[in-house]
């Protein structure tokens, strides 16, 4: 397991941002997943080889659930 | 200020100046009144009623753009025109002011933390500008003054000071000349400096740094926790009691009407949004976190500063953390001898030796040793050692030594490693080498007392003896010596298990041999983090310095966080379920109930800020 951090901007309030932090906790292939409003970091655990494939799926929730709130970089 | 806050901060204005005009100037005509508001109302709010319906449409029902507007819609339903305009307005003026409060507090932590060098000036053929990340070990940087060092490395070239009040919250400059660490994260203050990079910048000391304060707020509080667990039950709770509230009591109560219990359901719902304490709770730890910091302290979590305050044991590791953990000459007994006589063989007898005895008595001596007046060193191992000073024969030792050569001495019975001295078979007297208490240890114990740590206890492995007179110079009621590593860790377990439950017991060390105890107690504190990978990894709270009253300042630091985040959520919950009760029998308005939505998240809001202005907490 590899720990990444990425930048997340344009979300709404502080309770969205735990909103969508559950529903990114629903990704099988990610662990220990937090958002940080304050921050703006989202950081989570995953495995080197699927990190490609768990970033799609974490773009997917964000474009679903809080379409605001965008990847930066 | 952003663009969309520009933007929203126009449309406000706007609708109020229309507002305002309105409710004054009065059209006496129904109508036009009418269709001012609503146009001022559009102006305001259409955004929100974007996002609702496109909420909506995701399934998203209870998120507050969606009540916001089911509130101001129902209001223009029952004929309160100002009030629904009122209602948007001031849900928008304090939107606005929480997303400035909020960027603003963002730029304020980002300043704590900014010490992340933006560049650095690498010498390949020629000199170049390049982001820290792309430099590799061993190249050589360029830092001229006033930049920030990008890089941890060894000088190579130049002298200068360097200001490291970022990294160690230390105002004194560090002076550094060829030769010299220096780390990344430090100001060069006033010479150029070149330097040859030992770490790339991801392990780095400045990277290492930002990491942990950052990734702080991914270990969260008990408090946050709690707070996130009402905001999911607490907003379909109000939801669905306003929804009773609109439809029974109009049913069961003669003389009701809808349209005064719907106002009453529509106050519900203005109130029933969570972000006051969603938002004030997390920005109050990450203040906390950033004024520890601020000072030197590394706090890794949340959780570890809401720990903090309720600490009531603290254990301390002796040398190198209420001591200087290195030797000094102390008392100088001659016998026949001036003392200066008496320093001056000695160290001319030890100066072949590297042992860090010899070491410090040639620093006492501190004058040039003339290397031809000594002769025939012999060293006697685990005694001491013989040596020719100027045609006399020096034994320098312990009690070993001198039984071994037969001198007749008196036992020292002081505090602290005792070397005996005999010039030409005569004992000429004793030199006490004694490990310094720091200075910063007194002020730590007092401290700790005056935060009311209840008990202080010191573990050490050094001699019962010199374990007394520490504990009884400092003032430690409970000290424990002559302990192996494994002991350290057993005293600790029996601590734990004395201490009140709920409380918590933080031990604290110079981070060397320390990684058990550092695991095993509830927060464990390493000291002099910079530099020591191995104390980073294994503490909770690394403290950048080696001073141990940081540890007393993160404990006030905590418990003014604590204080913070229990008046917030008190003030929230109390007023929101104040105005509840008011607009549940009638006596509250729709503009108490926007207060209570987005009026307490501004005051909580700038409750928390005040963390980050604790300056000379001290």
């Amino acid at each position: 397991m590899k720990k990444y951090k990425l930048k997340i901007k344009g979300l709404d309030c502080a309770n969205c941002a735990s909103e969508l932090e559950s529903h990114l906790q629903k990704i099988d292939i990610i662990d220990n997943v937090s958002i940080s409003f304050m921050t703006e970091n989202l950081i989570f655990e995953c495995l080197e080889e699927n990190i490609n494939a768990a970033l799609e799926k974490i773009k997917k929730v964000i474009r679903k659930k809080e379409p605001d709130a965008y990847i930066e970089g | 200020m952003n663009k969309n806050m520009q933007k929203s901060l126009i449309k406000i204005i706007i609708a109020l100046i229309l507002f305002v005009i309105t409710s004054v100037i009065n059209f006496n005509n129904h109508l036009i009144n009418n269709i001012i508001f609503i146009i001022s109302y559009i102006i305001v709010g259409y955004s929100v009623i974007l996002k609702a319906v496109k909420n909506i449409l995701r399934g998203k029902v209870f998120d507050e753009n969606f009540l916001m507007t089911i509130a101001t819609i129902g209001a223009f339903c029952i004929s309160e025109f100002p009030e629904a305009v009122a209602v948007m307005l001031f849900y928008q003026v304090g939107e606005w002011f929480q997303s400035y409060a909020v960027d603003k507090s963002r730029k304020s932590i980002a300043s704590l933390m900014d010490i992340r060098p933006d560049y650095a000036n690498v010498c390949r053929e020629e000199i170049i500008k390049v982001s820290p990340e792309e430099v590799d070990v061993d190249e050589v940087i360029l830092i001229r003054p006033g930049e920030k060092i990008p890089l941890d490395g060894i000088v190579t070239k130049g002298t200068s000071t360097l200001n490291t009040l970022a990294l160690t919250g230390e105002a004194i400059p560090k002076r550094v000349k060829e030769g010299d660490e220096v780390l990344s994260g430090s100001i060069n203050n006033d010479g150029i400096l070149k330097v040859k990079v030992t770490k790339v910048f991801t392990e780095s000391t400045v990277s290492k740094i930002l990491d942990l304060v950052e990734n702080a707020s991914s270990r969260r509080s008990k408090s946050e926790n709690f707070i996130s667990k009402f905001a999911k039950y607490y907003t379909p709770i109000v939801v669905v009691i306003a929804i009773m509230l609109a439809i029974i009591p109009p049913l069961l109560i003669e003389n009701a009407t809808f349209s005064d219990w719907l106002y009453r359901a529509l106050s519900f719902l203005v109130v029933s949004c969570p972000c006051a304490l969603v938002i004030s709770i997390p920005l109050s730890f990450f203040g906390g976190i950033g004024a520890a910091s601020k000072i030197g302290a590394l706090v890794k979590g949340s959780n570890y500063l809401e720990a903090l305050s309720q600490t009531e044991t603290i254990v301390c590791d002796k040398t190198g953390t209420l001591t200087e953990g290195v030797f000094k000459v102390g008392k100088i007994e001659a016998i026949g001898y001036s003392e200066a006589e008496l320093l001056r063989y000695a160290a001319y007898a030890e100066n072949h030796s590297n042992h860090p005895i010899s070491i410090s008595i040639k620093e006492a001596y501190n004058k040039k040793i003339d290397e031809k007046l000594v002769t025939n060193t012999k060293e006697i191992s685990g005694k001491g050692l013989i040596s020719q000073v100027n045609k006399h024969t020096v034994l320098i030792g312990n009690e070993k030594l001198m039984n071994e050569y037969k001198i007749t001495f008196t036992k020292n019975q002081g505090i602290g490693t005792i070397i005996y001295i005999a010039i030409d078979n005569k004992f000429a007297g004793t030199i006490t080498i004694a490990d310094e208490i720091k200075k910063d240890a007194y002020k730590a114990i007092n401290l700790f007392k005056e935060n009311g740590i209840k008990k202080i206890v010191m573990l050490t492995g050094d001699k019962e003896n010199i374990s007394k007179e520490v504990a009884d110079k400092l003032g430690i009621d409970e000290y424990h010596a002559e302990l192996l590593p494994q002991d350290k860790v057993t005293e600790t377990e029996k601590l734990m298990r004395k201490k009140a439950p709920n409380s918590k017991l933080v031990f604290i060390g110079d981070g060397i041999n320390d990684a058990p105890v550092l695991a095993l107690s509830d927060i464990g504190v390493a000291m002099g983090g910079l530099g020591s990978d191995a104390a980073i990894e294994a503490a909770d709270v690394v403290i950048m310095t080696d001073e141990p009253s940081k540890l007393a300042t993160a404990i006030k630091i905590s418990r003014k966080t604590m204080k913070i985040v229990k008046q917030n959520i008190i003030f929230a919950i109390s007023v929101k379920i104040i105005v509840l009760m008011l607009s549940a029998f009638g006596l509250a308005t729709m503009w108490a109930a926007v207060f209570a939505d987005v009026g307490v998240s501004v005051l909580a809001i700038l409750n928390a800020l005040r963390i980050l202005r604790i300056k000379n907490i001290e």
